[in-house]
């Protein structure tokens, strides 16, 4: 039996880890991330959990800790933001490279300076090749759907590797929506016993972890790293398939939304995702066929898919809450525009950059997209490839 | 050592057994080769206390050379000789010194 419980992001996220009852959750707050640590806390001093909660000093402690609960054999998650992110940057490479299979909520915040609390998706973009696997969501259902996935994935035995599941700083973190919850029991038999593959205390099988890796292996074990991703995306559509039994919502890598034969298409990422589903109803009504291709997994990027749904489609929007300064646009349409390359047919792609630092974001704003996508459409001029949607001139 | 393809290492640079370091063989690492004047040599064994590597090779107390497939000659052990028995030759003038022997 499911309940249907009012929650913020952070609340929501909190609670997901307290259903997976992680053994080891590290702790460091920052902003609007903090709300999933405090509320945290208080399960592990209700005992609510079976969690043994590390107060550290720092999100590279933080990350630190994990890696060495990881290795240990435990199940082990922490939760970030922005320049916590940052901080722990160096750790967030090692725990992919040792192919532990952590879970973090990253709650998108522009990275300072200047400083910043509000939203964008500059640190997680950062953070793309890092080796983590990233499942951006778009509402607080998202949240809790993909954390729960999330510990599937990342301890499937072909994969191994951690997985960061973001969503937007307070437009989702802070904001309450309706959420439907699982049982207890059901997400812990759907996520199952962790069983570690060396764990360090298992003293009868000693390994060593971390030992120098130089130019004669180095290469070979960054070749695994690039097979796990390559892995995940088989793996990501499987347990969104055992998911979708569980549940009845269901998850693929990227998710469509509109009218399928729409031939303009706005991608997006996050809660903008479901700002651009609001533009394309009211679209519809004035009688614009328009469609939404939402990036759910943009790592491993599921490249395949989006060629196949963009095939027949006249004009493409990307959608970038990042800068990526002194590339060609943002980091979502590179990406895409790379993948369409080897299309026998050109689609033209052109990049919105938008929100960045929590700019606001609406459906009027979506709206113009599509409006230049029309008039792309008509003339078949790119007129501008890179647009800064909302920045004052 | 034969070096394994990417799919027959353990993944993330773990390693599964102990003493693997026996494997690999970092002497290719040296450019100055230790060599042992056996005339001068007293076997205080000070050069086996010193040695980083555990490249001196010791038989009934006595100091019976290198372990060259270990020893990366960084030289302590010939700072570290009170009799001056340990000399530190570079390879190459060690290596062409050998051939023309030949």
């Amino acid at each position: 039996m499911e309940t249907i419980k009012a929650m913020t992001g952070d609340e929501i996220a909190a609670e997901t880890i307290r259903q997976i009852n992680p053994d080891v959750m590290a702790a460091y707050p920052i902003t609007p991330q903090t709300e999933i640590v405090q509320i945290f806390s208080e399960f592990v001093a209700n005992g609510l959990v079976d969690t043994e909660m590390v107060r550290v000093e720092s999100e590279h402690s933080a990350m630190s800790a994990c890696v060495g609960a990881a290795s240990a054999g435990a199940r082990a998650m922490t939760a970030t933001s922005a320049n916590g992110l940052a901080l722990m940057w160096e750790i967030v490479y090692i725990a992919a490279s040792l192919r532990l299979p952590i879970v973090m909520p990253v709650v998108n915040r522009a990275l300072s300076g200047p400083i910043n609390i509000h939203c964008d998706h500059s640190d997680s973009m950062g953070a793309r090749d890092s080796g983590w696997i990233q499942l951006y969501s778009e509402n607080c259902q998202e949240i809790y759907d993909n954390l729960i996935q999330a510990v599937r994935i990342a301890e499937d035995k072909s994969v191994l590797l951690p997985v960061m599941v973001t969503f937007d700083g307070f437009i989702i973190s802070h904001g309450t929506e309706r959420v439907k919850i699982l049982e207890d029991e059901q997400v812990r038999k759907f996520i199952g016993k962790y069983n570690p593959r060396y764990p360090l205390l298992d003293i009868d099988n000693p390994v060593t972890y971390g030992p120098l890796d130089l130019f004669d292996y180095y290469f070979e074990h960054k070749r695994q790293q690039v097979e796990a991703m390559k892995n995940a995306l088989d793996v990501i559509k499987k347990i969104g398939g055992e998911y979708t039994q569980l549940s009845g919502r269901s998850y693929e890598l990227i998710e469509e939304f509109g009218s399928p034969d729409a031939d303009l298409v706005v991608i997006a990422a996050g809660s903008t995702a479901g700002t651009v589903k609001g533009a394309i109803e009211e679209l519809k009504e004035e009688g614009i066929n328009a469609k939404l291709l939402k990036i759910r997994a943009f790592r491993p990027f599921p490249q395949d898919e989006i060629k196949q749904s963009l095939r027949k489609v006249a004009v493409v929007a990307v959608m970038d809450r990042s800068a990526s300064f002194g590339a060609v646009g943002g980091p979502i349409f590179l990406e895409v525009r790379s993948a369409l390359l080897d299309e026998e047919r050109r689609i033209p792609v052109v990049n919105y950059i938008y929100g960045l630092g929590g700019r606001n974001i609406g459906i009027e704003d979506i709206k113009k997209v599509f409006q230049d996508l029309i008039q792309i459409r008509k003339t078949g001029k790119v007129k501008n490839l890179v647009n800064y949607l909302g920045v004052r001139e | 050592m034969k070096e394994k393809g990417w799919k027959d290492v353990p993944l993330g640079g773990l390693i599964l057994e102990a003493g693997s370091a026996k494997e690999y063989l970092t002497g290719s690492w040296r450019t100055f080769r230790p060599v042992l004047d056996e005339k001068k040599c007293k076997h205080c064994l000070i050069c086996w206390i010193y040695c980083p590597d555990s490249s001196i090779i010791v038989e009934d107390g006595k100091m019976k050379g290198f372990r060259y497939d270990y020893c990366k000659g960084c030289g302590i052990c010939s700072t570290e000789c009170p009799f001056k028995a340990i000399e530190m030759i570079e390879e190459a003038k060690y290596k062409a010194e050998k051939e023309g022997e030949k």
